[in-house]
């Protein structure tokens, strides 16, 4: 289990020993290819700050030769957000008095054609974290519904059980994304006073209990900003190589989101992500994960977006709305989880993406549980 | 040049894969371009006809996006079964390609690995052995192993494709010796996939006695990928020239090309 691996590195890294690396150790980890936990330290620690610039070349190198120049898209489609948990950073908040509501399976169907119109192939499912609101027969039901409308469909909803990850795997669902929030147990449990979240090991072994279910790809990360974002981005990055290592055919990907507004007046205790610190984060995770996709969403603001897409992301939100309705006219609209940065169309991002010189990819995976996913013949254009 | 190429083409030397006579040596892939539009001026001048492409980023609901549509009428499509994990999966893959209208080559990809990449072997014998029996034309992807090789050659494969070096590492013919013992005991093409950085490492598995090389990466990401292909295209053919030449022995010391004594055999 993951777990143990985090108390040992924990005894190995105390939080002091961020500050006892020096250039030196930075320059020397620079000229390896396979790195170890130890140099993801170096790269996260405050000496290489100075060393972005050669990080970003490096990053930018291994990331064209293992993804090529290529941005897969996707989008986030909330199903509902009723929540029973009190996490201090989020809107949907058990005690927030936020509009409340879920979509019908009907309703679910109206909004992913409205997606499916941009040409957008993968779609991301969400729920609020309610068992009683949101349970699996639901998203199942949802799956089925949306399933013949995309290549990919993924979720991102409270922990489940392998039985559970099972069940979405057989009707549909090929990915799933769950943030640890914080990898530091004491934060963790400050800023999850109540609810099922409450429980650290559950979630923290959710990720491997989706591998061990047949789930294709997984897709992981700290709520950056909640706590010491070193350790976070350590202990992030040590999970993606865990599940990489035990699970060598499930394609491993990190997110990277920063704390954004939201309906709330927690304030975190830890340093602020800066700019710079999110550079660092995402060159570190591509050079200790050189074959990890490296996820980003509309948390992040248009400049921003722009600037970190060649530093070794591989796929990007587009078109994203975090409330629930609101693709179409379902008539059933609820509030957003967080305000989004980027509040670009899809064609907006698609040219930005082709003006860095990349290819938006719409489509990078091949629902196989369908018979008439591709078409007939090749159209002349 | 064209000459040169027109000698290496010719009749005595074809290669010929699933009843076609291929003129170029060299395959290539499509993925990993900054946009579709530089496919087709990398295909003209890498003078490939065959042409790989994952089915998995085919996209077939939109067809400004989709590949396709950027491949020239008379490419021979290889689709590839990237992303299966089973020979299962492979073979649904294949069947799917099939029916798209991809035409009946495969290239089989088994990956449980996505670190390296590095194909599952067992699952390759598997998945060519189902979809041979189905009449496709399939190529798999494999990692170089004499006993593997053989199954698959049993099984019906058209040709094996071993591994260089792991998929877009760009590090060259790492597997070089294994590669050579292929190319002696199997009587199939041995077509050099994956790893090939640099023309100079196509020509010297072109020289090596391979049947073809397959090149995606070593293409796609270049400054200029339409040099780079041109540039493979001119590697592919100088390597089989240097094949069908018959290179000569290696040796440590030198030998001189005027012998000392070769005044006792005058006259």
């Amino acid at each position: 289990m993951f777990y143990e691996q985090t108390i040992r590195w924990q005894q190995r890294l105390p939080e002091t020993s961020w500050t006892s690396y020096s250039g030196l150790d930075v320059e020397r980890v620079l000229t390896r290819d396979a790195l170890r936990p130890q140099d993801l330290a170096i790269l996260l620690s405050p000496s290489a700050q100075p060393y972005l610039e050669t990080m970003a070349k490096k990053a930018q190198a291994l990331t064209i030769r293992h993804f090529g120049r290529t941005i897969g898209l996707f989008t986030p489609l909330y199903l509902a957000n009723y929540c029973s948990n009190s996490c201090l950073y989020c809107s949907f908040h058990v005690g927030n008095e936020i509009v409340r509501c879920k979509l019908s399976v009907a309703q679910a169907i109206k909004e992913g054609e409205a997606i499916a119109s941009t040409g957008l192939q993968h779609l991301l499912l969400l729920t609020g974290e309610s068992r009683s609101q949101s349970d699996p027969a639901y998203m199942e039901q949802c799956v089925q519904a949306l399933r013949p409308m995309f290549a990919s469909l993924g979720l991102e909803v409270y922990p489940l059980s392998t039985e559970e990850y099972q069940r979405l795997y057989k009707v549909g669902i090929d990915s799933v994304t769950l943030f640890q929030e914080t990898y530091d147990e004491i934060t963790y449990a400050q800023v999850h006073p109540a609810g099922p979240k409450r429980n650290f090991h559950y979630r923290l072994e959710a990720p491997e209990r989706a591998c061990s279910a047949g789930i294709s790809s997984v897709n992981i990360g700290a709520l950056l900003g909640l706590s010491d974002w070193r350790q976070d981005a350590f202990y992030s990055a040590l999970h993606a190589d865990y599940l990489q290592k035990n699970y060598p055919g499930v394609e491993v990907a990190l997110s990277v989101p920063r704390l954004r507004p939201y309906v709330g007046s927690f304030n975190s205790a830890a340093a602020p992500v800066t700019d710079a610190a999110l550079v660092q984060i995402i060159l570190a995770y591509r050079l200790f994960l050189p074959r990890a996709g490296l996820t980003l969403s509309t948390r992040e603001s248009p400049q921003m977006r722009e600037n970190l897409l060649p530093l070794g992301i591989t796929r990007m939100s587009a078109g994203a709305l975090t409330s629930v309705g609101g693709y179409s006219e379902t008539g059933n609209v609820g509030s957003a989880q967080f305000e989004i940065a980027d509040e670009r169309s899809v064609p907006e991002v698609v040219q930005m993406i082709r003006t860095k010189g990349y290819l938006p990819a719409f489509c990078d995976w091949l629902n196989m549980r369908e018979r008439d996913v591709v078409g007939q013949g090749r159209d002349r254009l | 040049m064209n000459d040169i190429i027109k000698g290496v083409n010719r009749s005595e030397d074809s290669l010929v894969i699933g009843g076609v006579n291929l003129l170029s040596r060299l395959f290539v892939g499509t993925g990993k371009f900054s946009s579709h539009e530089i496919v087709p001026r990398v295909l003209e001048a890498s003078g490939a006809q065959v042409v790989t492409m994952a089915l998995r980023r085919v996209d077939w609901k939109n067809p400004q996006e989709n590949i396709l549509n950027y491949l020239p009428q008379n490419t021979i499509l290889l689709p590839n079964t990237s992303g299966a994990r089973t020979a299962d999966e492979a073979v649904r893959i294949a069947h799917l390609a099939q029916a798209a209208g991809c035409g009946n080559w495969v290239k089989i990809e088994v990956v449980q690995d996505q670190r390296y990449l590095l194909p599952d072997n067992w699952e390759t014998i598997r998945a060519t052995e189902q979809l041979a029996n189905e009449g496709f034309v399939v190529l798999p992807y494999m990692s170089p192993d004499l006993g593997a090789a053989k199954r698959l050659q049993d099984a019906g494969a058209a040709a094996i494709m071993p591994l260089g070096a792991p998929i877009g590492s760009n590090r060259g013919l790492q597997t070089k010796e294994l590669i050579r013992i292929l190319i002696e005991e199997i009587s199939l093409p041995i077509i050099v996939d994956a790893g090939i950085g640099r023309p100079s490492e196509a020509a010297e598995a072109m020289e090596m006695g391979a049947a073809a090389v397959l090149v995606n990466t070593a293409i796609a990401i270049a400054a200029d990928p339409v040099f780079m292909a041109q540039a493979f295209r001119l590697a592919v053919t100088a390597g089989r020239l240097g094949y069908l030449a018959g290179p000569g022995e290696r040796r440590v010391t030198a030998e001189a090309s005027s012998p000392l004594t070769g005044f006792l055999r005058e006259g």
